[in-house]
């Protein structure tokens, strides 16, 4: 009896929380005075809008050369802000994992540095940044730089504390220096994972970079925001098909290195 | 001079209960000693104290006439050299060469920037190379670890551990994690680097027929107090039962000949 009753709970439990799924979304629509059948009915419409405005024609292609210069700008961006990040993000990582940490502090201090770096959006970061370095590739650099350093801090540590503890403890037996522990063990076993997050990272800043480009008035992102906003949908939309391009070339390329790394 | 004093050892993770409890014992130069006793009874935690993996909250372990307990930095990297050990999940670097893990047991000799770097000699790449035909496992030396059976990396491990030239082999459940075939070769290569080399070898081992067959003395231990310290002939079936509490009922259905 006690199974069922068990069972039972367990059903009830999951009813309640769709039950209470429910009511948020209802009341979500009720506050924000959204009508939902509206917004459906919507879609063809913006659809038919998109096929008759949105494509490429034949005088935005003049524009391409300038298109691709803006995207090589913004894709050198992105892939330098995240190296560098990913690289720096190692090296506190080191300082902050418990297995390796030359003290305790090393790790409270890491820690509170990703959790900042990582918790404050990048789009925060890029206007924030906005004050102090103006509208420039540093701003946005410095934004993607930010959050992939606080991101790669957090789960190098972690990688470092799963992975590598028991041939960090063999080393430390041998009567190996911190240093050669780091160098011997440390690195060659959170080397994929690394290099996976790091792919990882630039994937998603590439997407990132767009939307800072926006925010700092540099790149492809403001390119796009000049078409669009000055009505020139063609351009706009050239600009679209390059970004979606470029990101799927990225990660056909970083796929490519993940199947040689990871093996 | 004994290998290894260990005097009134303990051992608390904080609280109030100990992990070692008042150990005390002596090993001299070429004995091959058995630690057995139940999971959680400080096994692991006491030979890791050895080496100062762990350091102990009250008493003294000497390694040939040293003191663990007090040694700087730098003397606990010297005498670290001299202590070889290897761990039921082996720890070896898995995306790094046979050969390579092997010269990590050299690591203890090196100053610290030419350990950083890796740099090895030519006559510690030839001795790396020995061992690795003395295992057997010549014809491995440039594949990765991780693409090795379990009992071949226990033998990369105990190759490594040998690098290190050392006096003392601390061994961590070597063969929990393996098949029998497996685990009678890394207990026989253990018992041949005891006899042929006097090695001094001290091992953890949860098989009680392992302990028997291989040791020349047995310490058995229980919460963290040695409740038996004598030759194999002396562990009675009474003793194993005082040694393993209620965990003896499962290692006699296992171990079918102690009825005999």
């Amino acid at each position: 009896m006690r199974s069922i009753d068990f069972l039972m709970r367990q059903r009830l439990v999951v009813g309640l929380v769709c039950l209470g799924i429910l009511i948020a979304s209802y009341a979500a629509v009720v506050v924000t005075e959204y009508d939902v059948v509206k917004g459906f009915r919507s879609i063809p419409k913006a659809v038919i809008w998109s096929s008759e405005n949105f494509y490429p024609d034949e005088k935005s292609l003049k524009r391409l050369p300038k298109i691709i210069a803006k995207m090589q700008e913004t894709l050198v961006t992105a892939v330098t802000a995240t190296t560098c990040a990913a690289f720096v993000g190692f090296l506190v990582a080191i300082l902050g994992a418990n297995a390796t940490r030359p003290h305790w502090v090393f790790s409270i201090v890491s820690r509170a540095i990703a959790s900042l770096f990582r918790n404050v959006d990048v789009s925060a970061w890029s206007l924030i940044l906005l004050f102090s370095f103006g509208q420039s590739m540093f701003t946005g650099y410095l934004a993607l730089f930010f959050v992939t350093f606080g991101f790669m801090v957090r789960m190098l540590m972690e990688t470092i504390d799963l992975s590598s503890a028991d041939t960090i403890e063999a080393l430390r037996a041998t009567g190996a220096s911190p240093s050669a522990v780091i160098t011997q063990s440390v690195i060659p076993t959170c080397m994929p994972q690394f290099v996976s997050w790091t792919l990882f990272m630039i994937e998603t800043n590439i997407r990132s970079a767009t939307l800072v480009g926006i925010l700092t008035g540099t790149g492809i992102g403001n390119l796009f925001d000049i078409y669009y906003k000055s009505l020139n949908y063609h351009a706009a939309s050239l600009v679209i098909v390059v970004i979606v391009i470029a990101v799927l070339l990225i990660e056909s390329v970083s796929n490519a290195i993940r199947r040689v790394v990871l093996q | 001079m004994p290998v290894l004093h260990v005097e009134n050892v303990r051992k608390t993770y904080g609280g109030s209960s100990f992990a070692l409890d008042g150990v005390s014992f002596s090993i001299e130069k070429g004995e091959f000693v058995a630690i057995i006793g139940p999971s959680g009874a400080g096994k692991s935690t006491l030979l890791r104290c050895i080496n100062r993996l762990i350091a102990v909250t009250s008493g003294t372990v000497s390694v040939n006439g040293t003191d663990v307990t007090k040694v700087s930095n730098s003397g606990l990297r010297v005498l670290r050299r001299t202590v070889g050990m290897i761990f039921q999940h082996y720890n070896l670097v898995n995306r790094l060469t046979v050969i390579e893990n092997v010269l990590h047991g050299r690591l203890g000799y090196k100053s610290s920037l030419s350990g950083t770097f890796g740099l090895f000699s030519h006559a510690e790449k030839m001795r790396a190379y020995e061992l690795l035909q003395a295992v057997g496992l010549s014809e491995q030396i440039y594949q990765r670890c991780g693409q090795l059976s379990g009992g071949q990396k226990q033998r990369v491990g105990i190759a490594r551990a040998l690098i290190q030239d050392p006096t003392l082999m601390l061994c961590d459940e070597p063969i929990a994690s393996l098949d029998p075939n497996a685990a009678k070769i890394v207990m026989d290569t253990l018992r041949d680097i005891n006899q042929r080399l006097g090695i001094t070898v001290v091992a953890n081992l949860h098989q009680v027929h392992a302990a028997r067959e291989y040791a020349h003395r047995i310490i058995g231990v229980n919460a963290g107090k040695v409740v038996f310290d004598g030759p194999p002939s002396l562990l009675t079936l009474e003793i194993i039962q005082q040694i393993y509490g209620s965990e003896a009922q499962d290692l006699m259905l296992a171990d079918g000949e102690l009825h005999a």
